[in-house]
């Protein structure tokens, strides 16, 4: 550790106030002049800017500790007030202790053995592990027990009510006496020590009247750096205007004082100083007017520096700006790895990875320097270096004119600045990082263009789309976090996901309908179709083809599927497309949808969604556990590379035309959604001449409602269903809904068939004016088509009534999402902030950093959810089905199909529930949004 | 349990975990066990109804006695938690 520079350590910090007299101690000048400069521009002696306090002005020397700008620290001046004045920060604990302790002798008022009590219960606490936090609680208890009292329990004296006028002013309530702050002081001192460590103090790092000032640190100049303007002007820091506003009072107030002055004039100035000095700590103080600059903005003092959003913690400490990252727009390129991401030469020439010169690598790195930070000629790429770094800590820039002199000089222990070379290791990021999967580590590629790029699979965990997103790159500096990154943060590592235990990378969209080509109903590939699939992989063995009735050699879409499988691989699972008929018919599965694979062989069965896809993906989801993570992503990189090789020899695409339906089958859907508005004008009817039956627990209204909603839904349904009827298994928008990849039958019905109900909260439509939803209709219209019925599709279009109602059930799905993502991003801030520092220690327990137990067991049960299946520690059928093999079916009547079930239903599904909702009536808008909120 | 002191028993509640008070040397056996010390034990206030009923039954618990919890878990069935009694 030492080797690192690291000579101490810090072994704890604490807060406390600081005393006049260390102030004074610690202080490198006494300030007494409000002037800065004198005539010739110089810093006058015991002024703001005296160079005692340090150095801003390069090639100057500190007159404290003669170092130069960089290395001296500064040091702090004083200003000896001529009144004490009270410290805004600490108003509250003054009021604390003027209140519960005697006015006259300045002891606590609570009896002896209330006192002891306190003090044995506080020792007590700290014993059982309270922390600072409940000792202060319990303090602030102790004082409100000992305030209020009429007369003091020791010596007697009688109380008087104080008042806190707001800000700084005490008063004494019954005389309206104000308390000077020299007062308040006395009082203060006058409080014994033993009675201070009753109320929570520490009399020995902080005495009360210290919050009283009698002297006025003034920080070094480092901290409020004055700034030359381009015409020669001086323009200092808002602290220092401030400083010299208090010396200014400050020297008229001892003047007027000495002199002997009316007691008015003093106190008036008094009243000033406080003043200043209160808007030196804090000029957003409620109750007084803020400080102001002579332009009318308000200064930026103390408290400014530190506060809000854009403070010194939040924006400078929190969200610090980092150098060996990159940050542009990012495109697909489904022939990278899932762990790669493609960087633009321009950005790999800027990030460097610094590399340690040794006698095994000097030559190496020699010729490198010698290339300089632009290596001609620019193709192909070869990294070159932007930085030398000697032993001795000195840094050299190499620029094409020096490359050939530096390389000359390069020698052992020095460290140099390389340029991206493919494979490195980077971090990836996209905001919001919502999960540890936003942040993963990727290889590096080296690319031509200006855009990150990576592969499709790994667009869920990002949450990434192309249609401008950007992301950030973070190259990794040191051994260590290269080593971390790699085992923790890699891709392939993030594979499944510890929100369900179930994969979150995995084939998606076009993937699943190329692998759906690939295996559904096993067609036959020759010899040209076969090779031109497969030479898109590496590391595989082609299988041995069968032969046609011709003698031509040819191999089935399960065959070339199998390729990719490890050799010994077995599971059994129905696919998306499954019907889910009774029985089921198992192998001989009219759908083909039954998938049986024994010893890396795909014996029947279509794979889709359910077999690679992302989050549903049985065969990944098994890969990924039993074979380990890289051979999942050796499986994912090929099953895609596959399964567009299929997709591109079958080719595909979809179009407004898949949707168009035959003449008849229109005629049956117009007919069958007029016959269910029949149905509703007539329960209409049935309500308003009294004959409707009441439901159980409902008014009259409210089974209308009802009772028409379901009508008008099952007309929806039932159009949906004679349409889905002549669309067919061959229409590609059926094969992508039915096969996973994209888009529902639910978003086909309402593009061939019929829209549907639109609905508000719930409910059908009943806003707009009055008893009618718009002034077509007539006022206490029921009927289907005044409250918001659509039945038009959106391929026939919709009528302005349709449509204006459309736009209704719209907009109540975009406020809610608007909602939504505001109030969870808040939820997740508040979670995040209360279990940011627990962590597991190695006995299982979880922990915060005081070390106290917050849970005794991890998850109760100290199992990681990304090990578990879909949340279970262990799949019990699963080892069943691995022991007794295909016996465990028959023996066990295990529902193969259920094994690994729907996990990822419950967030992830309802997420594309609302996902789903939102584009079936917004489909069109779904892009304008989108991009609206980037 | 002899609770009639208390005017509403919530340890007989479904959703109220059972609520055990351990004896020293049960206390500090745990302790021993979980290789842990009194203060980095989960905190439960005396003030606490569970500990108010706990009271009833075996007299006045002072700070710093640990009370064991048995709750049901959807993960583990059942999960043993420990907590100390702190002022309140």
């Amino acid at each position: 550790m030492t080797a690192r520079g690291i000579t101490k350590r810090i072994g704890s910090i604490k807060f406390s106030c600081v005393s006049p007299d260390e102030i004074r101690r610690m202080s490198a000048t006494k300030i007494i002049t409000a002037d800065t400069y004198d005539d010739e521009g110089y810093p006058i002696e015991m002024g703001l800017m005296d160079p005692h306090m340090g150095v801003i002005e390069p090639g100057l020397r500190c007159k404290t500790c003669g170092c130069k700008v960089d290395e001296c620290p500064g040091h702090f001046g004083h200003i000896d007030l001529a009144m004490p004045v009270i410290h805004v920060g600490f108003i509250k604990d003054i009021k604390m202790l003027l209140e519960s302790t005697c006015c006259k002798c300045g002891r606590l008022m609570l009896s002896e053995d209330q006192v002891k009590a306190r003090r044995e219960s506080m020792e007590r606490m700290e014993e059982l592990g309270g922390g600072t936090i409940d000792v202060k609680n319990f303090s602030k208890e102790t004082a409100k027990d000992a305030s209020g009292k009429g007369v003091c329990p020791y010596c007697g004296a009688e109380q008087i009510r104080i008042k806190l006028d707001k800000p700084t002013t005490f008063r004494e309530v019954e005389d309206n006496h104000k308390l000077t702050a020299k007062e308040v002081r006395e009082r203060l001192e006058r409080i014994p020590d033993e009675d201070l460590v009753t109320l929570g103090i520490d009399p020995s790092t902080c005495r009360p009247e210290w919050m009283v000032l009698t002297a006025l640190a003034v920080p070094p100049v480092t901290v409020r750096p004055s700034i030359t303007l381009d015409s020669g002007d001086r323009s200092e820091d808002d602290l220092t205007h401030k400083l010299v506003d208090v010396l200014r009072i400050n020297q008229r107030l001892r003047e007027n004082r000495d002199a002997g002055a009316p007691q008015l004039i003093v106190e008036d100035l008094w009243e000033l100083l406080q003043y200043h000095v209160t808007t030196y700590f804090d000029n957003q103080t409620s109750g007084i007017p803020p400080a102001r600059h002579r332009s009318g903005r308000p200064l930026k003092t103390l408290a400014q520096r530190l506060k809000g959003k854009e403070g010194r913690f939040r924006s400078n400490l929190s969200g610090k700006r980092v150098n060996f990252s990159a940050r542009t727009v990012i495109s697909p390129d489904p022939l990278l790895s899932i762990n790669e991401v493609g960087v633009p030469v321009f950005a790999a020439r800027e990030l460097t990875v610094p590399v340690h010169v040794n006698e095994h690598n000097i030559a190496q790195i020699r010729e490198m320097v010698a290339r300089g930070p632009q290596p001609v000629p620019e193709k192909p790429y070869v990294p070159g270096v932007n930085y030398v770094i000697r032993s001795d800590g000195r840094k050299i820039r190499v620029t094409d004119r020096n490359a050939a002199d530096v390389a000359e000089g390069l020698d052992i222990d020095y460290t140099v600045e390389r340029q991206l070379i493919d494979g490195d290791v980077v971090l990836f990021n996209r905001q919001p990082s919502l999960h540890r999967m936003s942040m993963m580590a990727h290889r590096v590629r080296i690319m031509e263009g200006k855009t990150f790029r990576f592969n499709l699979c790994v667009c869920p965990p990002y949450n990434a789309d192309f249609d401008g997103d950007e992301m950030n790159l973070h190259v990794l500096q040191s051994d260590e976090a290269r080593a971390e990154a790699r085992i923790l943060m890699q891709v392939q590592e993030n594979i499944l996901s510890p929100r369900y235990g179930g994969p979150i990378i995995g084939a998606i969209h076009d993937h699943i309908t190329g692998a759906y080509f690939l295996t559904h109903n096993n067609p036959r590939f020759d010899r040209f179709e076969a090779m031109n699939i497969l030479f898109k992989l590496d590391d595989i063995k082609v299988p041995e083809p069968l032969i046609d009735e011709k003698g031509e050699p040819y191999w089935t879409g399960k065959q070339l599927f199998s390729v990719v499988l490890p050799e010994d691989f077995r599971t059994t699972f129905k696919a998306n497309i499954c019907q889910s008929c009774k029985p089921c018919q198992k192998e001989n599965c009219p759908y083909d949808a039954y998938v049986k694979i024994r010893d890396g062989q795909l014996l029947c069965g279509t794979i889709d969604v359910k077999g690679i896809g992302n989050s549903k993906g049985k065969i990944l989801d098994r890969i990924a556990r039993d074979y380990g993570s890289d051979r999942a992503a050796k499986f994912i990189n090929q099953v895609t590379r596959l399964a567009l090789g299929a997709l591109m020899n079958h080719g595909f695409s979809t179009g407004i035309g898949d949707e168009d339906i035959p003449e008849e089958a229109a005629l049956q859907i117009s007919n069958n959604t007029q016959d269910c508005i029949d149905k509703v004008t007539d329960l209409v009817a049935s309500y308003q001449d009294g004959t409707l039956e009441q439901m159980p627990g409902r008014s009259l209204r409210e089974t209308l409602e009802v009772s028409v909603m379901g009508v008008l839904a099952n007309a929806r349904d039932e159009a949906g269903k004679i349409a889905g009827k002549h669309l067919g298994m061959n229409n590609p928008a059926v094969i992508m809904a039915k096969a996973g990849a994209r888009g529902s039958m639910l978003n086909l019905s309402q593009m061939a068939g019929c829209v549907g109900q639109q609905a508000v909260r719930g409910e059908r439509l009943s806003r707009g004016y009055w008893d009618r939803t718009l002034p077509h209709f007539e006022k206490g219209d029921l009927g289907a088509y005044a409250r918001g019925f659509c039945s038009n599709s959106y391929k026939s279009g919709l009528s302005p009534t349709e449509f204006f109602f459309h736009a209704m059930g719209g907009r109540e799905g975009l406020v809610d999402t608007a909602v939504r993502t505001s109030r969870s991003g808040y939820m997740q801030r508040r979670l995040v902030s209360a279990l940011e520092d627990l962590k597991l220690t190695s006995d299982g327990t979880v922990r915060n950093t005081v070390g106290t137990v917050v849970q005794f067991r991890y998850g109760e049960d100290g199992v990681d959810p990304a090990r578990t299946v879909r949340g279970k520690a262990i799949d019990l059928d699963d080892l069943f089905a691995e022991v007794l093999g295909d016996q465990a079916d028959e023996l066990l009547h295990v529902e193969t199909s259920d094994i690994g079930g729907d996990y990822g239903t419950l967030e992830k599904d309802e997420m594309e529930y609302t996902e789903d909702e939102e584009s079936e009536e917004f489909d069109d808008l779904d892009m304008d949004y989108e991009s609206g909120g980037e | 349990m002899a609770a009639e002191n208390i005017s509403f028993n919530v340890l007989r509640h479904d959703l109220v975990p059972e609520h055990h008070l351990l004896t020293e040397e049960e206390a500090e056996a745990v302790l021993s066990r979980k290789g842990m010390t009194r203060d980095q034990l989960p905190k439960i206030r005396k003030s606490d109804p569970g500990i108010k009923v706990l009271e009833s039954i075996h007299g006045p618990i002072d700070e710093g006695r640990v009370v064991k919890i048995v709750r049901k878990s959807e993960t583990a069935q059942e999960f043993v938690a420990y907590r100390l009694v702190t002022r309140g």
